[in-house]
């Protein structure tokens, strides 16, 4: 909540102004009846036909200014809400994009995404109801219970039986109905899973015949499901007519004791039906602040979720040049006994936070390149290959030893400065909806012919000109009307467009055949001679040829130099290299 | 109002309202005594409502009879009419609530079950051509639409209708002549209404397509984010994320601001009306046509004459948006399903596995044909590998043996049968497959390797197991056999998952496989293991793979070499070595 309320202070004078207006609003239209009831009460009895139309005319007034009062303060709310809006996704969507590594997994893309959409959602309508609605119904309440309490006490206590019971029913939904949602929610993920396992699966599904008992399955969750929302409902079903009862009975009550206060010589006749008229008026404008309630109890957890990423502090400061380590030797890319655990930084993580335990993820990786030299990196999933990468270009800090590019310590480099000297293929990387000319360029400032020889070094030339766009073909979301064997090459296009310092392909032409990816690696060798490269693979062949191959294994480098010596010193990397030569594709 | 997730979805008309409406009411048919019954408690419910003013106004009545004069009689008897009015009223409304709030629920069972039944029977290539995400989120968030409408908005509707009926009765009976001033003014509410809503409608359209637009660049750019840190474009995707947002924004504020005046305007005309019937209630006082008692009741009633005339074009909106999420979930109820068995198909048994393709051609989509006039044979437990580069078409051949497609021309047999004259499920039941992509489901182990063969013994698992070389890797884990895995398999590696589908096959027990290699090695040990399992597997067998591995494939008794769809060479090894063509090149490009 605190979060709504930052960004809605610089606004605070128009907002001030519209809850004005609005005041003023509602309190023209509490004059509305009155002068009603002067009309009925005072003026007709009277039968002066002038001061009828007089009346008359002013109860119009009072209704054109109403509206006018109204619409004024609801836009000026929308506005506000636009403005305010604007900023909060704007800066979450800044700050998110700007995570570290590390933040980044930790929230998970999922819930980053649900926060910028349904949470700045929830949040900006809260910021424009506030500003409408909270006006009215607190000043009802206040001015009819002052009222009421001014006409009558005794009847007055009517209310002390009601309001209570009200509170006891807003406060059991809060108790117990959400709690019900939640199994419900649970159990529509447990419906949605099977769902999803079966569109996933549905070959093997198909295969065995198993349609009908993957039905029975699905129908004994979607039952499952039912019978909670069924649950749920009928407490929700509750409130509405408890309440709605609660305050009739209070109505026949003043009734009763009205008659008999009225009986007695106690209260005038008249006192009843004004009574009554309140009495309504109060109990409507706890319905509506149970409402607006609600709203913001919803709004400020979104609000919260997204006060959360916007407060996560920077992780990855840049060091000065003496806080720095300095490099032992002076090769381009050196990497220094470098340790690496998951889980380290400080960085908003809760401290509970113990993931898959805080084992090292890189022991003791030591290697060294020179200029336009290359580096190979084979091992199974999940031994570090990639966190080699995440390290290198600063996603992640090392936990111990240096890690050093060009004889500096990548952590006194500026982010956007380290990350121009490099161009890279991530595993599963991203081609974005747009053309294959911007998804090549990216951002940068690539003319023409570097884009043509990008892409013909990455053996992308031949589809992009047999495409009647060519270059400006759009691609889909995530690529999807490219195959995967185009969406790699134009990956790597986009790697070599502004001819990087260093090349960083990871596991990237996987579904390029033998001879597209030999292909590939002579075009680039031969092109790109400056370019340090890091080819990170499952195929020996991919690395066989580079000047320098790291096996790794769990973490650890268990063998470094190039083919023709490990395959003397490490009998891994031969035992791998014989069970795979001989593969076609 | 439309949601942030549903990328502009909502607000949008249906195509066939009719047909659709009728759908829905098919689904409504079995309860349609129900319905009918929770129809009439509605009416009564507001009837009751309806009354309790009017009991009221007779016990104040009594009630203002002054010091001592109060008939108590009278108001007792009143006030027990108001009381009993009142609680029945709240009763019934419950009553209503709930029943229609079951009612609607268990529609949704239905119309959820009735998706899942249809997909079942949907052919493979629907699922080829859709995404999961879709598909889920029909039954998910579309049903749940129509169901919130069926629950709350179809009650308030006859809540709506009843309660502006019945007070307009009550008005006239009231006082005709003062009737006249709603003439002026229920025409102006729905002319406003109508204007506004023309005015409007486009106006939220384009805010929901502009959230849609914004909802799907941030899931794109959040996907993409560490691409978009390694090329520092951070500040580049800043920038058109605000040129998005404040589209966003602004579409938004155009349509609140439009939006946000009707509810202030229909107040004004309310309260016209009510100034209206002051003017005129004054003058036809002062000419004795009413007196001041029933202007005082024809206002209450005017007050509740005019709250359900503003909520109801609300709720036509909703209804509206409900009526085109039935549609869309309808639309799939109506995709076609795999061809019906033909009258009288055989039951595929005891099959030997002789496997015959005979001039197939076959293209996914109409005139692309991608297989041309294939002939292949494979006899009782042979071995047929099929090589070739990725997207050659190697897993159509696969499709159609399984007949997850049916060929355009030629044939397949098993057995001498032609696959079209057998019923599909003993066809694909004399398969067992393992496929590249490894599917395991939400379920302990030992479901997952029993999944092909409905109450498989713990023996028999435990023994397709150890013939997989898992078993020992099984007994590791906390819960043996019965330790939960994920579909996403999280908790489980790539290569167990491989060697789990392997036990699974084993246990199905066919004499015809197919088998998709994995490309890559996972890691050297559980390679090993998962090889030899294959090759366990496939022993005895006919067997169609798709080979990466050398081994593989000088063992097998045919190679079918496949190229842009094509099948380019057929033979063993050594023929197609000698031939010095693509198969060839293809082994020679490795050495490169």
């Amino acid at each position: 909540m605190k979060l709504i309320y930052r960004y809605m202070k610089p606004y605070k004078k128009v907002i001030g102004c519209v809850m004005g207006i609005k005041l003023l609003g509602a309190m023209t239209e509490l004059l509305l009846p009155y002068i009603l009831e002067h009309i009925i009460d005072v003026t007709v009895p009277s039968g002066k036909l002038l001061m009828v139309f007089f009346w008359g005319f002013v109860m119009i007034a009072t209704a054109v200014v109403t509206r006018l009062f109204n619409v004024l303060a609801n836009r000026q709310a929308v506005e506000n809400a636009h403005n305010i809006s604007y900023r909060i996704r704007q800066d979450l969507f800044a700050r998110t994009i700007n995570l570290s590594g590390s933040q980044f997994d930790f929230y998970g893309l999922p819930s980053l995404i649900s926060r910028m959409t349904s949470d700045s959602y929830n949040v900006q309508s809260c910021v424009q109801s506030i500003q409408t609605l909270c006006v009215r119904a607190p000043i009802m309440l206040l001015g009819g219970i002052v009222v009421t309490l001014t006409m009558d006490r005794v009847l007055a206590s009517v209310l002390c039986v009601m309001l209570p019971i009200l509170l006891a029913v807003v406060a059991g939904v809060s108790r117990y109905g959400i709690p019900l949602y939640n199994k419900v929610q649970e159990g529509l993920d447990d419906v949605v899973r099977i769902m999803r396992e079966n569109i996933s699966g549905i070959r093997v599904v198909k295969a065995l015949s198993k349609a009908d008992y993957e039905k029975r399955r699905f129908s004994e969750s979607n039952d499952r499901m039912t019978a909670r929302d069924i649950k749920a409902g009928s407490v929700m079903a509750l409130p509405g007519p408890i309440m709605q009862l609660s305050l009739n009975v209070g109505l026949t009550l003043v009734v009763f004791i009205g008659a008999s206060r009225v009986n007695s010589g106690e209260m005038e006749p008249g006192v009843i039906l004004a009574f009554l008229t309140y009495f309504n008026m109060i109990l409507q404008s706890v319905m509506a602040l149970n409402r607006i309630f609600m709203m913001i109890s919803k709004a400020s957890a979104s609000a919260d979720r997204i006060a959360l990423i916007l407060d996560i502090p920077e992780d990855q400061k840049v060091l000065l040049p003496e806080e720095a380590k300095q490099p032992a030797g002076e090769e381009f890319i050196r990497f220094e006994h470098v340790y690496f655990r998951y889980g380290e930084m400080d960085s908003g993580r809760p401290e509970d936070f113990a993931g898959s335990g805080r084992e090292n993820c890189l022991e003791d990786i030591d290697f060294a390149l020179k200029k336009g030299e290359s580096l190979g990196i084979i091992g199974p999933t999940g031994c570090g290959k990639t966190t080699v990468v995440n390290l290198l270009m600063r996603f992640y800090d090392a936990s111990e030893g240096g890690v050093f590019v060009d004889g500096q310590d990548v952590r006194t480099y500026q982010k956007d400065v380290l990350h121009r000297k490099f161009g890279v293929v991530f595993q599963n990387d991203m081609v974005f909806n747009d053309t294959l000319r911007r998804n090549i360029s990216f951002g940068r400032e690539v003319t023409e012919e570097q884009l043509a020889e990008a892409a013909r070094d990455a053996m992308a030339a031949e589809y992009i000109s047999r495409l009647s766009e060519g270059f400006d073909y759009m691609a889909d979301i995530k690529g999807a009307n490219l195959s995967g064997g185009q969406k790699q090459r134009l990956l790597i296009a986009r790697a070599l467009a502004a001819d990087p310092e260093i090349l960083i392909l990871d596991d990237s032409s996987s579904a390029l055949d033998y001879k597209t990816d030999a292909a590939l690696r002579k075009a680039i060798a031969s092109h790109h001679q400056d370019t340090t490269i890091i080819l990170i693979a499952q195929r020996v062949s991919s690395v066989m040829n580079m000047t320098n191959i790291l096996v790794m294994d769990d973490g650890r480098c268990i063998g470094y130099g190039n083919h023709a010596h490990l395959l003397q010193t490490c009998p891994q990397y031969k035992e791998i290299f014989e069970t795979q030569m001989g593969a076609l594709t | 109002m439309p949601g942030p997730g549903d990328r502009g979805r909502k607000k949008e008309k249906p195509k066939d309202a009719r047909g659709t409406l009728r759908r829905i009411l098919r689904y409504l048919k079995e309860y349609r005594w129900i319905v009918a019954v929770l129809t009439v408690c509605a009416f009564a419910s507001n009837i009751g409502n309806l009354l309790g003013p009017g009991f009221a106004g007779k016990a104040i009545h009594a009630a203002g009879a002054g010091r001592g004069r109060v008939d108590f009689d009278v108001v007792f008897y009143y006030g027990r009419c108001m009381l009993i009015a009142y609680i029945l009223s709240s009763l019934l409304t419950f009553l209503v609530n709930m029943g229609m709030m079951r009612v609607s629920r268990h529609v949704a069972q239905k119309i959820r079950k009735d998706v899942f039944d249809k997909l079942m029977t949907l052919p493979v290539g629907y699922f080829d051509r859709n995404q999961a995400g879709d598909i889920i989120s029909r039954v998910s968030y579309d049903v749940d639409v129509v169901t919130t409408c069926l629950s709350t908005d179809v009650v308030q509707i006859i809540t709506s209708v009843i309660t502006v009926i019945g007070s307009f009765v009550m008005m006239c009976v009231i006082s005709l002549p003062l009737v006249t001033c709603m003439l002026i003014t229920i025409p102006m509410a729905v002319l406003y209404t109508r204007y506004m809503g023309r005015r409007t409608r486009p106006l939220y359209s384009r805010r929901s397509k502009a959230y849609g637009s914004m909802n799907g660049f941030v899931e794109e750019m959040f996907s993409g984010q560490k691409t978009i840190l390694a090329y520092a474009y951070e500040d580049g995707v800043c920038e058109e994320f605000s040129a998005i947002n404040h589209e966003a924004a602004d579409a938004y504020r155009d349509a609140d601001s439009l939006g946000m005046t009707m509810g202030p305007s229909i107040g004004f005309i309310n309260n016209l009306g009510l100034s209206l019937i002051g003017l005129l209630g004054a003058v036809f006082y002062l000419w004795k046509w009413v007196d001041l008692g029933q202007i005082s009741s024809f206002v209450l009633y005017s007050r509740k004459f005019s709250g359900p005339i503003n909520e109801i074009a609300n709720i036509i909106n909703e209804i509206y948006s409900a009526l085109a999420a039935a549609e869309r979930v309808f639309y799939m109820l109506e995709e076609p399903e795999e061809v019906q068995d033909i009258y009288g198909a055989k039951t595929l048994d005891h099959v030997r596995g002789d496997v015959e393709m005979k001039e197939v051609s076959f293209g996914y989509v109409p005139g692309k044909t991608v297989l041309h006039s294939l002939d292949l044979e494979a006899k009782e437990g042979q071995t047929i590998a099929i090589v070739g580069p990725t997207g050659a078409g190697k897993s159509t051949i696969i499709n159609l043996l399984m007949r997850f497609y049916d060929v355009d021309q030629g044939a397949v047999f098993v057995d001498g049968n032609e696959i079209r004259t057998v019923t599909r499920d003993s066809l694909r039941r004399s398969y067992a497959m393992v496929l590249q992509d490894t599917w395991v489901f939400g379920g302990t182990i030992y479901e997952n390797i029993a999944y092909g063969k409905e109450g498989a013994s713990m023996d028999e698992v435990v023994a397709a197991a150890k013939a997989a070389r898992i078993h020992s890797y099984v007994m590791r884990l906390p819960e043996g056999y019965q330790t939960v895995i994920s579909e996403d398999g999280g908790n489980i590696s790539k290569g167990q998952k491989q060697l789990l589908t392997i036990a699974r096959a084993m246990l199905y027990d066919t004499r015809m496989l197919i088998l998709d290699e994995a490309t890559s090695n996972v890691d050297t040990g559980t390679e090993r293991q998962v090889q030899q399992a294959m090759r366990r597997l496939m022993k005895g067998k006919t067997c169609f793979v798709i080979a990466h591995r050398l081994s593989t494939i000088q063992n097998a008794d045919k190679i079918l070499v496949v190229d842009h769809g094509d099948v380019v060479e057929q033979g063993t090894h050594e023929e197609l070595m000698l031939q010095k063509g693509f198969y060839y090149r293809l082994y020679a490009s490795q050495f490169e």
